[in-house]
């Protein structure tokens, strides 16, 4: 185990954790959007900014992907930390002023006034979806594009992905839920993406339970015989 | 052939040096880019076909950059017993009947640059000399090259070869002493003692943040692994700084020499060097010196004799100045987007394909084999006490003496834009100069006597970036050069940190709204503040460094931002919003040229011919795009910008 | 291209991965942008996600997705060219073309793009056509300079 401090309080950690985890596990209040436990971190959101000193050195950094070492010591609520993470809440909140998450946690910071030209984004360009989609998935169907201020999420020439298996994964991890999916008759849309894939229909009750290129994807990558999604999970018993 | 023992590698010196210094007459161009563009080409093609032609007894000859770009094309001709005569912007014509002139023991006056009377070889610590027996006519009065002010206070050392060898020639560049470090570094010296001559040699990274060269080959190789890199960042993406592409395409064995030699350092069997997209002349000079290294034996297995092997790869990059951001690098030539990733564990120790890897500048690299070759007491008595040896720098922008210079550090900003690069044209006044590209800032008249040095530029909000030094006078507008840094910033962001995309966007949004008139004073507070975010929570230097160029401006020069806020007024006179051309009606002598070539139309008025009286020409404010199309067009000086 | 035209130009390459980007690089200069049959071909081929690929083929300023001009006119934005009045030369292109900056005109016979530092910079304003470099350009060198192509 490792330990080391937070705001000068003991905690401990084990190797390959990063101190936003173990934050959290400890009852820290550190804000977040782009950490998600299920997949490696990627520190784009910048809200997650702590000061660790190390050494005798103190720097500011994201707490998502610092890795746990011995005896540091993590500073939360420093004026430099609150000051930046503020400043960065205020740059998102531009970008996507209608998110009922944003707009919240910007009230919890103290955040008034947007001092910059709103945009009308939804997007806040986290990564989550992809990162799903590529770790845990495995389908590879959207990722980012472009640079610098001209960056997106999106599918492959921003058409329909041809990848995309309709798993809703990227709907649910999303933080300020702008991918959405629904399910119409025997069609499933994942909406953001515009991919619509027909369902399949269980023969014992009769629902819509997943769609056929779905299960055609699993039953080649675990070589299941035809017949084995005739039957849904719940069915299955 | 390849070159096993010291005398192998003597012969070939010998014949590099009969190759450099031929019995009869050589002529020499100037075929680096600056010299390309500006029409190097058609001069040596027009002296190879009169040498053809008049079956004259010429050898000709390519170099590199000899470092004056203002003066491309240059030629040099070179002839045993007598000086070594320069000419300076020199056209097909001219070329023609100087070759001519020469051979009848003649030169033209009007067209010198220069005589050379000696070349230092400093990686041998020699001159090789003339041994001047005549002089042509027309001569005398004639500078010596280490006269004029442009070269007077370099010391080149990184530039030791620009200009003096055929680059495509690996028999010269071991002429000067070329690869003769590497065979002591692998013959007599430990890789232990190699490190510690390079660290307390005190050289600094090149590339711009300065670090200790030899505490970063030491902790690569004190890094756990069999299978380590180095690599060397040829990605020199600042706008206005060229001397690594000078560097590749004069003298690329510099660079590869320095990289066996570190390679061998640290335990390296590989290298790559990633060289920008936008370069592809220093593609093909490496390209060529890779194989000849290779044909030699300098480069693959056993090299000299010494069991030591390595290898280079040349690695194109796609057009992204982010990747010139060691990460982001290697993630390029991994098959990735250049995007930064977290250094908490540092690339040395875990980089490319997550080995150990060491990434040096071209710069850097190249300052190795003389490191070797004088030692590091030599090399540490050059430079200031922290800011060891010399820095190539490209002075441009409004001076007259634009190019290429090596100076060492510790020299004042006042003697290079002054003595060196001879001051602001057309009598203007002297505003800034800009270091560092986009990561740096603008340093004002008052600091004029700063030296030059890693850590003074830094405490004044610039930095030294990779070497770009842009001279800017009084028509230069401060808010508009931060404006333009920013554009490039936000274009050039990966745009993963949402402060360095936002940040950028949004400094970039600001001082627009500024340039063109709907400034407001809590707008200086916010830049600063947005600044202040985007340096500090930014994963990387792009971001880290991105607001220098508004918060030097602003630290600097906040009367003129505030001019265009309060008054609405550009002082330079650039920001087009706040423009207004006008014609003078005393002066307008109604030619009617101004009107012509005004693409909105905004110009009326009646030409004044032989029958008829013309009315003066007016400029129609609401349809005028200020284009400047009337004011370039005017020669009567009849139209005023206000 | 066709596909055994890419199975070559992919077989001259080692380290298949990392050397995706000199892959699209050949491609883009020689169907002067990037076919989306092609990059289709290539991911199934080396078997690299359509999303990465598309990712690359967006970042970097090599690359283009949209076929560019005969003629490539690159007008220098680097520091000085610009203090020298580089803006004004690409706002004379932009009108006498009749395109905005990375954008191709509708006969494909130039694409407009900027570019910077070119290391010319005495010579500012800079444009490199063709791989040509024009220096000292002032705005009424332009129509004329443009004639010179076909």
């Amino acid at each position: 185990m490792i330990s080391f401090t937070i705001d000068g309080q003991m905690v401990e950690g084990r190797e390959g954790q990063n101190i936003l985890e173990v934050a959290l596990d400890s009852g820290f209040d550190i804000p977040h959007l782009c950490y998600n436990e299920n997949v490696k971190p990627y520190g784009a959101c910048r809200l997650c900014l702590v000061e660790v000193s190390r050494k005798g050195r103190s720097r500011l950094t994201t707490s998502c992907n610092y890795p746990v070492l011995e005896g540091i010591e993590v500073f939360t609520t420093t004026e430099k930390v609150l000051r930046a993470r503020k400043m960065v809440m205020e740059l998102l909140l531009a970008m996507c002023p209608g998110s009922p998450l944003l707009q919240r946690m910007a009230k919890d910071m103290g955040i008034n006034e947007v001092r910059f030209k709103k945009e009308d984004k939804d997007c806040i360009l986290c990564g989550l979806c992809a990162r799903v989609c590529d770790e845990i998935v495995g389908a590879h169907a959207i990722q980012f594009a472009f640079r610098g201020d001209r960056r997106e999420m999106g599918p492959p020439f921003m058409e329909e992905p041809k990848d995309c298996i309709a798993c809703g994964a990227c709907v649910v991890v999303c933080p300020v839920n702008v991918i959405g999916m629904k399910e119409e008759g025997d069609e499933r849309t994942i909406l953001r993406w515009k991919r619509t894939l027909k369902m399949r229909q269980c023969k014992v009750c009769g629902n819509y339970f997943a769609p056929w290129f779905q299960l055609e994807k699993f039953r080649e990558k675990a070589k299941l015989p035809k017949d084995y999604f005739d039957v849904c999970f719940t069915c299955r018993g | 052939m390849k070159i096993r023992t010291k005398t192998d590698l003597e012969k070939i010196k010998e014949r590099g040096i009969e190759i450099l210094y031929p019995k009869g007459i050589k002529i020499s161009v100037g075929m680096a880019t600056c010299g390309i563009s500006t029409g190097a080409q058609k001069v040596y093609e027009t002296i190879q076909n009169e040498v053809e032609k008049s079956r004259l007894p010429i050898i000709i000859n390519q170099t590199g950059c000899i470092g004056f770009c203002q003066r491309e094309p240059v030629v040099d001709i070179l002839e045993p017993g007598k000086p070594r005569v320069f000419y300076q912007e020199v056209t097909p014509e001219k070329a023609m009947r100087l070759v001519h002139e020469w051979i009848e023991n003649r030169v033209i006056k009007d067209w010198l640059f220069f005589k050379m009377e000696d070349e230092e070889w400093i990686v041998d610590n020699k001159f090789w000399n003339y041994s001047i027996k005549q002089l042509p006519k027309g001569l005398d009065g004639a500078y010596i090259y280490r006269q004029i002010p442009f070269y007077n206070k370099q010391l080149k050392i990184a530039l030791r070869n620009c200009g003096f060898i055929n680059p495509d020639h690996i028999e010269e560049y071991i002429a000067r002493g070329g690869y003769f470090p590497l065979y002591k570094a692998l013959h007599e010296m430990k890789p232990e003692d190699i490190i510690e001559e390079v660290k307390r040699s005190g050289l600094r990274g090149r590339g711009g943040a300065g670090f200790p060269t030899g505490q970063k080959w030491e902790s690569c190789r004190r890094a756990k692994g069999d299978i380590k890199y180095v690599l060397c960042n040829a990605d020199e993406g600042d706008p206005g700084a060229y001397m690594d592409r000078s560097v590749l395409e004069g003298d690329p064995h510099s660079v590869i020499e320095g990289m066996i030699i570190g390679a061998y350092a640290i335990g390296a069997h590989e290298g790559f060097i990633y060289v920008r997209d936008e370069y592809p002349l220093a593609i093909k000079k490496l390209q060529t010196a890779i194989h000849q290294a290779e044909e030699f034996g300098l480069l693959g297995e056993d090299i000299l004799g010494s069991g030591f092997s390595f290898k280079i790869n040349l690695f194109r990059g796609g057009g992204a100045f982010v990747c010139g951001e060691s990460t982001a690098l290697m993630a390029s030539i991994e098959g990735k987007v250049g995007e930064p990733r977290a250094k908490h564990i540092h690339t040395t120790e875990s980089g490319l394909w997550d080995r150990p890897s060491n990434l040096n500048n071209v710069e850097t690299w190249n300052n190795i084999p003389v490191i070797i070759s004088r030692g590091s007491e030599w090399y540490s008595k050059i430079g200031t006490d922290k800011s060891k040896g010399t820095k190539v720098f490209s002075i441009v922008g409004k001076v007259n003496n634009t190019g290429l210079i090596e100076v060492p550090m510790g020299i004042t900003l006042r003697e290079i834009v002054y003595e060196i690069g001879g001051g602001i044209p057309e009598g203007k006044k002297f505003k800034a100069v800009q270091t560092g590209g986009p990561s740096g800032g603008c340093i004002p008249e008052s600091l004029l006597d700063l030296p030059v040095d890693f850590d003074r530029l830094t405490e004044v909000g610039s930095m030294m970036g990779s070497g770009g030094m842009i001279v800017m006078d009084e028509s230069t507008c401060m808010v508009d050069v931060a404006k333009y840094f920013m554009n490039f910033l936000k274009d050039e962001s990966c745009g993963k940190c949402t402060s360095c995309r936002e940040g950028t966007k949004r400094m970039h949004e600001i001082l627009t709204e500024i340039t063109e008139g709907r400034g407001k004073l809590e707008y200086l507070d916010l830049l600063e503040e947005l600044g202040w975010v985007t340096a500090e929570a930014s994963l990387c230097a792009l971001g880290g460094t991105a607001p220098n160029p508004v918060l030097s401006t602003l630290r600097y020069f906040r009367d003129e931002y505030k001019e265009h806020i309060i008054n609405r007024r550009c002082p330079a006179k650039v920001c087009r919003a706040l423009l207004k051309y006008r014609i003078l009606p005393e002066a307008c002598t109604m030619c009617g040229r101004c009107a012509k070539v005004c693409p909105a139309d905004a110009i009326s008025g009646k030409r004044k011919t032989k029958k008829e009286d013309g009315i003066p020409f007016k400029i129609d404010e609401e349809k005028c795009i200020k284009c400047g199309m009337c004011f370039e067009s005017c020669k009567f000086n009849a139209i005023e910008v206000q | 291209m066709t596909q055994s035209e890419i199975d070559t130009i992919i077989e001259e390459h080692g380290r298949k991965e990392s050397a995706i980007l000199a892959i699209l690089q050949r491609i883009q200069s020689k169907e002067n942008y990037l076919p989306k049959e092609d990059l289709e071909y290539i991911s199934q081929k080396l078997k690299i996600p359509l999303t990465s690929i598309f990712r690359i083929a967006t970042f970097y300023n090599a690359l283009s997705l949209k076929p560019r001009g005969r003629h490539k006119i690159d007008v220098c934005l680097g520091t000085a060219c610009h203090v020298r009045g580089g803006g004004k030369i690409l706002e004379k292109l932009e009108r006498e073309l009749k395109i905005s900056v990375g954008e191709t005109t509708k006969d494909k016979k130039f694409s407009l793009e900027s570019v910077r530092c070119l290391g010319c910079c005495s010579l500012g304003p800079v444009a490199v056509i063709d791989g040509q470099v024009y220096g000292r350009l002032t705005q009424d060198k332009i129509p004329s300079l443009l004639k010179e192509f076909k």
